[in-house]
């Protein structure tokens, strides 16, 4: 089946396919989530060095994860739109930096949760944790740009150039724990093996997994909105055909 | 008449971004004693004790070497902008990339090598011991540059825009980072004596790769702010 | 199941505190984060019918 999938790429087409996507999205976040969250707390045996508190590493992975991935989803994003000169590529960048930005503030916060009775301290000035933080400040910087700027295109061309300038952060957030020594714990789960018990690692993957899903649904929401608040002013938006298509939801 | 070369063009900029501060040498002035003055603040605040000076010492004096830097961005681009000749200058044949460099030499000329030329000074100041003062001058004279190059795209971005001061400060003091911790690194592991190649080394490293994206990203931004 | 009874669960052996606040917050932001933007798809649904 032949798809041309340029015809999505009007935000016309393609508020009516991402109202589609987002009830699956939606679904399957939730229940790999509970899915996770029932082999994690009932499944996954109580770790004999750090007792019940690792348990964290349940959101705290899955979050930090996402707040790397999707860094970089949005710096692709403005990237495209930069290189193509396509409005819509910048409105998906949009939509994804608050969410990122969710997910760097729940891992630092999740991080402290498990420092604290882990190293005894809620935070430490090393590696990882400083280029985390520096990640949410990255993230709060071109949301702040694009609302500072009045003009829509120079909003969406100055925090595309801005999120693309910061995406080398990214991978001293990753190697920072190979390359420095740093008192946050190297990688347990590499593409070969893991050092953590099947359970433990099946949670989290499957947390990630639900984080995941549950980002592309509010991604594509927030996308949605997007749309229509730009597209407020041209007329194809008070077409009869919107509103089937928002009442049909 | 024949077109300038490149280097023509870009000694131009410099040149002409040279004299335009020496016409206001409060500019130049300004930054010397700003420095002098929050560097002072510190052991002020915290007491004349060696020990404390010392150790806080190399990460004083770069915290004042990065707000120097910071608080000049704003003479980078706005004074063209607002007269016109940016647009003039992001018109002309020669590469904006190219002629970026050079804005950026002249407002590192202006304003990060007084700071280079003083640290010895300040460095005594705060009782660091001979090595670590060639330490402290080396780091610096590496880093002010990346820091300039660095607060060039954030000043390009911010460019015209209200409240751009603080801005500026948030979208670039993030990039900063790395430069502050490897250029005081380098001085505070001299002090250990575990020696600074490893520190010194990354931030020529962050010095050459500013070198090679910052003009072409600030280049970028300037279009997209002048359209 | 592993656990004794409900009140051992919530202790998590004496880490409940870090553990539930942890899960808290993580539900919390992103509950709120849906409803944030169901809020303002549905005021920008209003919008662009109320100009039609």
């Amino acid at each position: 089946m032949a798809i041309n999938w340029f015809k999505y790429s009007s935000p016309q087409a393609f508020l009516p396919l991402a109202g589609r996507m987002i009830p699956w999205f939606s679904v399957a976040a939730l229940a790999s989530i509970c899915v996770g969250l029932y082999i994690g707390f009932f499944v996954a045996p109580t770790d004999f060095q750090q007792g019940d508190s690792y348990r964290i590493i349940f959101v705290h992975v899955p979050a930090a994860w996402m707040s790397m991935f999707l860094y970089v989803v949005m710096a692709i994003w403005a990237g495209l739109g930069l290189g193509l000169n396509a409005r819509p590529s910048f409105m998906m960048a949009q939509a994804i930096a608050p969410t990122g930005a969710m997910f760097t503030f729940l891992a630092l916060l999740t991080g402290a949760m498990w420092g604290k009775p882990t190293w005894g301290a809620w935070w430490v000035w090393d590696a990882r944790l400083t280029s985390e933080l520096i990640l949410l400040f990255q993230y709060i910087g071109i949301i702040l740009l694009r609302a500072s700027i009045d003009d829509l295109r120079r909003a969406d061309r100055a925090s595309a150039v801005l999120a693309l300038v910061g995406v080398v952060n990214v991978p001293i957030i990753y190697f920072s724990v190979k390359w420095w020594n740093t008192l946050h714990q190297g990688a347990s789960v590499t593409m070969t093996e893991s050092k953590m018990a099947t359970p433990m690692v099946a949670a989290m993957l499957i947390m990630m997994l639900g984080f995941w899903m549950y980002s592309f649904a509010v991604t594509l929401a927030r996308m949605r909105c997007v749309i229509l608040d730009r597209e407020r002013q041209p007329s194809w938006s008070k077409h009869s055909s919107i509103h089937e298509v928002v009442e049909a939801r | 008449m024949s077109q300038p070369s490149l280097s023509e063009a870009l000694c131009g900029v410099v040149r002409r971004d040279l004299l335009l501060a020496m016409r206001h040498r409060s500019d130049v002035a300004m930054s010397i004693f700003f420095v002098v003055i929050v560097a002072s603040l510190f052991p002020l605040g915290v007491g004349p004790e060696a020990a404390v000076l010392r150790m806080i010492g190399p990460g004083v004096l770069w915290v004042t070497a990065l707000l120097a830097c910071l608080l000049s961005l704003g003479r980078l681009f706005t004074a063209d902008y607002l007269d016109g000749v940016l647009e003039q200058t992001a018109l002309i044949p020669q590469s904006l990339a190219v002629l970026v460099i050079g804005k950026v030499f002249a407002h590192w000329v202006i304003s990060g090598l007084p700071v280079v030329l003083l640290s010895p000074l300040l460095g005594l100041q705060f009782g660091l011991g001979g090595d670590s003062l060639g330490v402290l001058t080396l780091s610096l004279l590496l880093g002010t540059p990346t820091l300039s190059m660095i607060g060039g795209i954030g000043a390009a971005l911010t460019l015209g825009l209200r409240g751009s001061g603080l801005l500026v400060a948030l979208l670039v003091l993030p990039l900063f980072v790395p430069v502050l911790i490897f250029g005081a690194g380098a001085v505070t592991s001299s002090m250990a004596g575990i020696g600074s190649e490893a520190n010194l080394s990354l931030l020529g490293a962050c010095f050459m790769l500013s070198l090679a994206f910052a003009p072409w990203a600030t280049a970028v931004a300037l279009r997209i702010a002048l359209e | 199941m592993q656990w004794g009874s409900a009140s051992e669960f919530f202790a998590m052996g004496g880490y409940g505190l870090y553990v539930w606040v942890s899960f808290g917050a993580t539900a919390v932001c992103m509950v709120w984060e849906v409803l944030a933007v169901w809020r303002r798809h549905a005021s920008a649904v209003a919008e662009s019918r109320g100009e039609s």
